[in-house]
């Protein structure tokens, strides 16, 4: 290969394991806006929240990752029942406009008590996995960017085999399908809603415990949640698959102008590129590559 | 405003749509004209004018943003980065051509306006959460722009100093004097919101607002309307990104993030989403907000906190405090304060009568 070629590869592969870690986060939105049709501009501070209990319970003396682990997968679980209970369902059948502003307020909220409790400072998620760089033919790549692609990786397996063959999800689907004949088929649909947003809660744990490990816990950990839009939209709002796809599309876009762009512009293309990709797509093919096509234009 | 009616006995259209339904409602904006142009400027501390100058400013920015959201429908997460793009405008028309400000208050508007009806452009086609995360889009890109291209942000930390507004020779450079200048802007914004929204136009907004497919079957055009709803928006955005810069003598793209869009929509859905009322309360309840939280904390947490942490929860409550209110409102009365007002003066329309 030549060096222009090797540039090229190690860039879309780093690109590629950020991506599927978009796809986590991404995971939780498409999975609440799937099932219950609300927005929830505070993925990335569940996210953040997810990763400084981690790094909390961490912090304890002779603390197991295990136990950190559970600990932020129940109370993640238990904010997701908490919060669609207190927030989201006084909410139930009012404009979107409300439940993107009140998902807003949340952030805030989230945003707002975390230095409180925790202090501004940077916390780290240690994992034990080493510092050695993995090799992959001519790219490298950290161990936590490998650990969060083969973690995403499973989590879509499962979540494809629970969609596909468990009950619950099938449930799930239907509600997301038409709730009114779901609760006509003796679907507890509330139920459901409450279990779609502990789910976001779960994706969220793991992406707060990997995300964290890789960039440290403070408040900034929140501003991954602003690529998740770029990654839904680009995927189809309600397609598990497409938040897959759309992560990587976005992880490897923003990988390439990082490469390409920043030493001609001065940096920060990164954050700018998955906008600009955003834009085009919602002028194009506003439904995303694997949505569906049920959007309403006036 | 303050007055009380005994009934509506409205017989015409022209009587219902009149800025003043009753000839006392005259007596009401005179009263209120006298206390804010003679009697608060003389006899309030600078401080509290300083406080004032705030309000002010963020009514005619929160006005914007209802004209928008509350009347048309359309929701804007971008509101932060139209302001800056008024600011910049401004600053650099000021700085580099030594222009006046009623030359570049109008420009920073109208350039707001541009890209405002560019970033609304998506609207077109969609709504609701889609419109959320372009205009979300919209504001990213344009923070990204202006700290990116020194041409616009005028190199060092992305800030231009501003030169002191002058009015026939007298330089605004202390509270007092902004005060007037400052006052002049919010009531002239108030008063053509009003207009606004009692005209054919408003009207058009509201209909494209409550049911949009109905609205272009009796013959609006929706999609002009719309993008007149982001230009006339983001030009009180634009405006009010100015009047920041003018203000704080700097226009710096930090004013201007994504919290200020945030702010903002907080102070409509807290004051009254339809409503220009609701725009005023709005502004004045988050613009007090922080300050008298300040004042609690700094006495309260004191005792708890040290100094140092102090300012850390300071900010970390204001933000939750607003994120609380904003689903409060949303869940409680999601017609906002202006509701409250409004029950308020029903109450007391017969009192002490019971009808």
């Amino acid at each position: 290969m030549g060096e222009d070629l090797e540039f090229a590869f190690a860039l879309v592969l780093s690109g590629a394991s950020i991506g599927l870690m978009y796809s986590l986060i991404a995971l939780g939105f498409v999975l609440v806006y799937k099932a219950t049709d609300a927005i929830n501009f505070a993925q990335g501070e569940f996210v953040m929240m997810a990763g400084l209990i981690a790094a909390a319970v961490l912090a304890i003396e002779g603390a197991w990752l295990i136990a950190a682990v559970a600990a932020t997968l129940a109370v993640m679980i238990g904010f997701g029942f908490g919060l669609e209970r207190v927030v989201l369902r006084p909410l139930l059948g009012r404009p979107v406009v409300a439940v993107i502003m009140a998902t807003i307020g949340l952030a805030a909220i989230l945003r707002g008590l975390t230095p409180i409790f925790f202090g501004s400072g940077t916390r780290g998620v240690f994992l034990p996995i080493g510092d050695d760089p993995i090799v992959i033919g001519p790219a490298t790549l950290p161990p936590i960017q490998v650990l969060g692609a083969v973690v995403t990786i499973l989590f879509f397996l499962a979540f494809n085999w629970f969609f596909r063959k468990s009950r619950m999800g099938v449930a799930m689907r239907a509600v997301a399908d038409n709730q009114q004949v779901a609760q006509a088929m003796g679907i507890n649909v509330e139920r459901y809603f409450a279990l779609a947003w502990a789910m976001a809660g779960v994706v969220s744990a793991l992406g707060g415990i990997i995300w964290g490990s890789m960039l440290g816990v403070d408040i900034q950990l929140a501003l991954v949640g602003l690529k998740v839009f770029p990654v839904v939209i680009l995927g189809g709002l309600d397609s598990i698959g497409g938040a897959l796809v759309g992560g990587l599309i976005v992880g490897i876009v923003e990988s390439l102008a990082a490469g390409y762009l920043d030493p001609y512009v001065g940096g920060g293309t990164k954050d700018f590129a998955p906008y600009v990709l955003m834009i085009l797509v919602l002028m194009v093919r506003p439904y995303g590559i694997f949505g569906r096509r049920q959007i309403e234009r006036v | 405003m303050f007055h009380r009616e005994s009934g509506v006995f409205k017989t015409t259209y022209a009587s219902d749509m009149a800025l003043y339904p009753l000839p006392i409602a005259k007596w009401t904006v005179a009263a209120l004209a006298l206390i804010f142009v003679v009697i608060v400027p003389l006899g309030v501390h600078e401080y509290y004018l300083s406080i004032l100058n705030l309000i002010f400013i963020a009514i005619v920015g929160a006005l914007g943003l209802n004209i928008l959201v509350g009347y048309t429908g359309q929701i804007s997460i971008g509101h932060g980065a139209f302001m800056s793009v008024g600011a910049y405008t401004a600053a650099n028309l000021a700085v580099r051509l030594d222009l006046p400000f009623w030359l570049t208050l109008p420009a920073g508007g109208l350039m707001a306006a541009l890209i405002g009806v560019v970033v609304g452009m998506p609207s077109l086609r969609i709504k609701g959460l889609y419109l959320a995360i372009a205009t979300l889009a919209g504001q990213l890109i344009i923070e990204w722009t202006i700290n990116h291209v020194p041409a616009i942000s005028g190199g060092a930390q992305a800030s231009i100093e501003v030169p002191r507004p002058e009015l026939f020779g007298v330089v605004l450079n202390t509270q007092f004097r902004l005060y007037f200048f400052l006052l002049f802007f919010a009531a002239l914004a108030i008063v053509a919101t009003l207009n606004i929204v009692r005209s054919r136009i408003g009207r058009a907004f509201v209909a494209v607002r409550d049911q949009d497919i109905a609205a272009e079957i009796i013959g609006i055009d929706i999609y002009r309307y719309k993008l007149l709803a982001f230009a006339i928006s983001s030009f009180y955005a634009g405006v009010c990104g100015v009047l920041y810069t003018y203000y704080f003598g700097i226009a710096n793209y930090e004013q201007f993030q994504l919290n200020v869009s945030i702010d903002f929509l907080a102070m409509i859905i807290i004051g009254g989403l339809g409503s220009v009322l609701g725009s005023i309360f709005g502004a004045i309840f988050v613009t007090l907000l922080p300050i008298v939280l300040r004042i609690l904390l700094e006495n309260v947490g004191s005792l708890i906190f040290s100094p140092g942490e102090l300012a850390n929860v300071i900010s970390g409550t204001r933000l939750a405090v607003f994120g609380g209110l904003i689903i409060f409102f949303l869940i409680v009365e999601p017609e906002g304060l202006n509701r409250l007002w409004r029950n308020i003066r029903s109450y007391f329309r017969v009192w002490p009568f019971s009808y």
